[in-house]
């Protein structure tokens, strides 16, 4: 069997489909939230990353008491555009501060590498949505 | 797992075990646990010396021992972490007078608080939302006892991995009460350099840390050396001793395990109150017995684990 994807439904489930090579059967492993705690817990990504993982990233994005100020990253706000830079839309600004402050430096810099080797002077939410597809990025 | 069915002499289904799959590395999980224990190696390879100071039981003084002792070290010119194990009470960072500084996060990891001494910190109470938060996590209530252990020891293991301590002489490490929680770092750190055990003279204290005792014996830590706190208060006049306790728990313990005592702190109810406020008292009072007490912990430490030139 090999690794097909990985889904999470928003439910705090997860899916892991293998297929295998040969006759395309799939199989899907399904973890109930409990489960799925337990697997995210031990800091590791079922199907592999899509972005490096951070210096504690576990305890920052598990811990619901934390301080959100407890970490000064200079990378997690959008910069100001430039000219010549790739600018970032509104929604997109908007968009970007959903994604969790620990990885938001590291997003912001692959939906901006992206611009730039495709050309895209404005980043909006249709060209996240199309780089996510692309890239292979989730709940970004 | 999957179970793949297919033919076999006599009938029946052949089962593919995790290593039989077409790519078991296509998932990356083996990679990134890999790359966990990676992290941590490299991390403490700059380290001189990991020791872990432990008891078994509450309340017999860890931290205050672990804050002093950093802050001695630190005295002497070494370069001394010290990372805060105790999750859901701690209280090194104030200790060492580091409570609720900011943390920076580098390309290399996050800058550790740092505390009197120049002592680089790491602690709970440097992530928690206020002075009085308690440690709760994400994610379902069915099931939390399962999932909120493999949280809290992939906390410690990235306390110790993703903190930048740079190059350390020595790292210690405040460890909780109770026995299971070094049965847990020793599963995280096999290569312990040293462990000092805490113990008052108590019947009980004597009992609790006569298991962490058994433990450090059957896991073969290389170095392990009793520190007997509060065990007599000395008057500041005259020196009289008078025992805390009526028995020796410590002594016993030392005969019944063959540990050797590092160190014999007396009660002194300044060092409480210093070392509370983020003084550490044996920086602060540099002459009163307690204080000497730990120069000469610092001293056997040093002299157990090899000290720097």
């Amino acid at each position: 069997m090999e690794y097909a994807e990985r889904q999470l439904p928003g439910d705090g489930t997860m899916a892991v489909v293998y297929g295998c090579p040969t006759c395309a059967r799939e199989i899907a492993l399904l973890t109930n939230p409990m489960e799925t705690r337990l697997v995210s817990g031990l800091g590791i990504q079922v199907g592999g990353r899509s972005v490096p993982d951070q210096p504690m990233e576990l305890v920052r994005s598990a811990l619901a008491t934390g301080g959100g100020d407890a970490f000064a990253d200079p990378a997690s706000e959008p910069a100001v555009p430039t000219a010549g830079s790739v600018i970032w839309s509104e929604d997109a600004r908007l968009r970007l501060q959903s994604v969790p402050s620990f990885v938001r430096g590291m997003v912001k810099k692959i939906y901006g590498e992206y611009a730039a080797e495709h050309g895209i002077h404005e980043i909006t939410p249709e060209i996240m949505d199309r780089a996510r597809v692309d890239l292979g990025l989730e709940g970004m | 797992m999957s179970v793949q069915p297919g033919p076999r002499a006599g009938g029946g289904h052949s089962i593919r075990t995790y290593h039989e799959v077409a790519d078991p590395e296509a998932e990356g999980v083996v990679a990134q646990i890999r790359d966990q224990a990676r992290r941590l190696t490299d991390r403490l390879s700059r380290v001189g010396a990991v020791v872990a100071v432990a008891s078994g039981k509450g309340g017999v003084g860890k931290s205050a021992v672990t804050a002093n002792l950093a802050a001695v070290l630190a005295s002497r010119g070494r370069a001394v972490g010290a990372a805060d194990i105790d999750l859901h009470g701690p209280t090194l960072a104030c200790m060492l007078g580091a409570s609720r500084a900011p943390l920076f996060v580098g390309e290399d990891g996050v800058q550790p608080a740092r505390g009197t001494m120049d002592v680089r910190v790491m602690s709970m109470d440097l992530l928690l939302a206020s002075a009085d938060a308690t440690v709760r996590w994400r994610g379902p209530e069915e099931g939390a006892f399962a999932w909120q252990g493999t949280l809290e020891a992939g906390t410690v293991r990235e306390f110790l991995a993703d903190t930048v301590w740079g190059d350390l002489d020595l790292l210690l490490l405040d460890l909780p009460p109770g026995t299971d929680r070094l049965a847990r770092i020793l599963e995280i750190l096999p290569g312990l350099d040293a462990l000092l055990l805490v113990t008052t003279p108590s019947e009980a204290a004597r009992a609790a840390v006569a298991r962490s005792a058994r433990l450090a014996r059957e896991a073969a830590i290389r170095l392990t050396g009793l520190v007997a706190n509060m065990t007599a208060w000395r008057c500041p006049e005259c020196g009289r001793e008078t025992p805390l306790y009526e028995t020796d728990g410590a002594e016993r313990l030392a005969g019944d395990t063959g540990l050797v005592q590092w160190a014999d702190i007396p009660f002194d109810p300044r060092l409480a109150v210093a070392t509370d406020g983020g003084r550490p008292f044996a920086i602060v009072e540099p002459d009163a017995p307690a204080s000497r007490a730990f120069r000469d912990l610092a001293d056997r430490l040093e002299a157990e684990i090899g000290a720097p030139a």
